[in-house]
């Protein structure tokens, strides 16, 4: 098998599979009647039309950088991480529990605490797979799937018998005090001559695009860095040189799970002010198509993150403004994963073989 | 200055009034799903009669899931939608966060009080008109057992559980009440295939009439007591028709009143507690020619006498939501 240009592999392939992607959703969506362009047209007037859209579309892009990241650092060990989901949810209880915990003075400190109690309890539930990839063998793709459920179920259980406030039937915990409640980027001086709206994105955005960096020094600027990638191209290998397996898996899968978890400021401190059932709301799953279509990379990780912040809000708005069912408006969200996500080396694949044929020609 | 504020005031009431003439109302369904044949397609089926009688269009929107509450409540506020009108329970604790930012909005919320100055609170006596399906659920019964199956635990449903109950003992004091609940998260409330499992159980425990009060898990529970041979009871919508001939009645909950009132109502929608009870026909049992030959002349003369009598106040049905017990069951 040939190898692409460095330039397909990091543009034509991912713009090849949202084509594709597209092209199926419109067909989908045409079969059900509506118009494929119109529809597009409002997710766009919806999402990047106003920055009121640029408001949702981001709130929603820096839930899925944290994950993304969470799924990065794995995949540069060799680990495939697919328990994002359960560990931002296990994050939005380490938020709960810090927000709930103490009439917090001011949002930096409550911030500092529940970063802190989001990374912890993120790191904790995917410190259990990992060391049962490193001691046991269990292979960490399924135990993280496994954990995923596990951590829905306690999270129903910590919901209705632990958290939730007597009185009340909704399962939720009760409100954050309002020392927890996030500055929303509306109320940021500056920043409140764009967004002159309340909307959902708050200061995590700030933390997320630090978080793209500490990742970038992590894996390119440290030794630890290096020995997590020297082990994820060569396990034998990298023992051989010395570089103790158990460690690496531990550690990266620790920071993975602490990048997931922390996306739990966002959602469950910045936006709900309350802990709910499924808060991660999938955002652990698109996560590994972000990374996939970033290339494993932060600053892919952020581009990407930004494209699927715009389909989830324009997916959204598709609720408001269209007829179009929310089974197909899942089905169109479910085959751009699929297609980025899943169906990556299949596109990688189609393009080297054109790619073949142009060189062939030219020769 | 005064003539500029003057000017913006003036633009300001023409860009309000432009809004309010172009306010088309909306409705959020719960997670149980626009078509789950009992609650919130009851809601529906209210907004699409308004929208055949006056010509109007409205505005819908299902969630994904449970974090998505209260933007979707803050995205149809803002797209200019009014009156807004949600269904279930579960909005309440959003929507008293939402209200408050949207003060030229109505907001119209079925089975939960939310106390703002723009939202109006549906709620229904379903203690009530549980009551009434308990009694002929009871004198139907062979058995003398009979059964409940409620959606996701919460006080809501025990009400429905608790008046139930105290119709079936009122009709036979020796009958027996097996009372189930499918779970305790809203994805109770559209698990069919576990309403199945709990009526196949409950018919194992000699139940022969099964109440299911549990949106779309309910599906399920109609559909097994059909398979099974025993008789159920629907509830919110008239589900006699899923069944002909094996759905012995339905508690209805004239949801679709309500939403068809709030959007006729429009933006003068009324803000304060509207109780919907058996006197104006806000619940009630239904008959149709699904059922007729399975109610007999009897238990329709037993219903109606009790009938008269919680209407004139006579017989007061334990509302289990006023003090959180039952006299009749054990949830």
């Amino acid at each position: 098998m040939g190898t692409l240009p460095k330039w397909a592999d990091v543009v034509l392939v991912p713009l090849v599979s949202l084509a594709l992607a597209a092209i199926i959703s419109a067909l989908v969506i045409l079969s059900i009647g509506e118009d494929p362009l119109a529809t597009l047209q409002v997710m766009v007037d919806g999402a990047i039309g106003s920055a009121y859209g640029w408001g949702y579309t981001l709130y929603y892009a820096t839930s899925f950088i944290f994950t993304g990241l969470a799924v990065t650092v794995a995949f540069h060990a060799g680990l495939f991480n697919i328990g994002g989901e359960g560990q931002a949810q296990l994050g939005g209880l380490g938020v709960a529990l810090v927000c709930l915990a103490l009439p917090w003075p001011h949002w930096s400190v409550a911030l500092l605490a529940a970063s802190v109690g989001a990374a912890a309890f993120g790191a904790l539930w995917a410190a259990i797979p990992a060391y049962l990839q490193a001691k046991r063998g269990s292979h960490i793709v399924i135990t993280t799937i496994m954990f995923n459920y596990i951590a829905s179920a306690f999270i129903v259980y910590m919901l209705v018998d632990v958290l939730r406030p007597a009185g009340q039937m909704d399962p939720a915990t009760a409100r954050f005090s309002e020392g927890t409640t996030l500055p929303t980027l509306n109320e940021i001086p500056g920043l409140n001559l764009i967004f002159t709206k309340a909307v959902p994105a708050n200061v995590t955005i700030f933390v997320a695009i630090a978080a793209c960096v500490a990742v970038w020094a992590l894996l390119w600027r440290t030794r630890l860095g290096y020995q997590i990638r020297a082990f994820g191209k060569s396990g034998s290998a990298a023992k051989y040189a010395g570089i103790n397996p158990t460690k690496i898996i531990m550690i990266t899968m620790i920071i993975s799970g602490a990048l997931a978890g922390l996306m739990a400021i966002n959602n469950v401190m910045g936006e709900s002010g309350r802990l709910v059932q499924n808060s991660a709301s999938g955002a652990g799953f698109i996560g590994i198509a972000v990374a996939l279509m970033g290339r494993n990379h932060p600053v892919g990780v952020l581009l990407a993150a930004i494209l699927f912040g715009f389909l989830f809000q324009g997916g959204a708005e598709l609720g408001l403004w269209t007829h179009i069912p929310i089974e197909l408006r899942i089905v169109v969200q479910g085959l751009v994963i699929l297609f980025t996500g899943a169906l990556d080396q299949m596109v990688r694949m189609m393009l080297v073989f054109v790619f073949s044929i142009g060189k062939q020609r030219a020769a | 200055m005064t003539l500029m504020k003057s000017f913006l005031s003036a633009a300001a009431t023409l860009a309000l009034t432009a809004g309010v003439a172009a306010a088309e109302p909306a409705i959020i369904f719960d997670l149980g799903g626009k078509f789950d044949k009992s609650f919130n397609e009851a809601a529906f089926n209210g907004a699409t009669k308004w929208a055949t009688e006056t010509g109007g269009t409205f505005k819908e929107l299902e969630m994904q899931d449970e974090a998505q509450r209260e933007q979707a409540l803050r995205r149809l506020a803002e797209s200019g939608a009014n009156p807004v009108v949600m269904t279930g329970f579960a909005f309440g604790d959003v929507l008293a966060q939402v209200a408050p930012d949207f003060p030229n909005t109505k907001f119209a919320i079925i089975d939960m009080v939310v106390d703002a100055p723009n939202v109006k609170s549906v709620v229904f006596t379903e203690d009530q008109g549980s009551y009434l399906v308990g009694m002929m659920a009871a004198m139907a019964s062979k058995t003398g057992t009979v059964g409940f199956i409620g959606g996701m635990d919460i006080p809501l449903i025990r009400r429905f559980g608790c008046g139930y109950a105290q119709g079936v003992l009122a009709a036979n004091p020796a009958a027996k009440v097996v009372l189930n609940m499918t779970g305790t998260t809203p994805a109770a409330w559209n698990d069919p295939v576990k309403g199945a499992e709990l009526a196949k159980a409950q018919k194992a425990q000699g139940a022969d009439v099964i109440y299911a009060a549990a949106g779309g898990t309910g599906v399920g529970v109609l559909q097994t007591a059909a398979d099974e041979g025993i008789l159920s009871i629907g509830v919110d919508s008239n589900q006699n028709p899923m069944h002909p001939g094996q759905v012995l009645t339905s508690m209805i909950k004239r949801v679709d009143v309500a939403v068809y009132n709030a959007f006729k109502e429009g933006v003068d929608l009324v803000p304060g507690i509207n109780v919907l009870d058996l006197k104006g026909d806000g619940v009630g049992y239904a008959m149709d020619e699904n059922n007729a030959k399975l109610v007999t002349p009897e238990m329709l003369a037993a219903v109606e006498a009790a009938s008269a009598k919680i209407k004139s106040g006579e017989l007061v049905v334990h509302d289990y939501m006023s003090d959180n017990t039952c006299p009749a069951a054990t949830f």
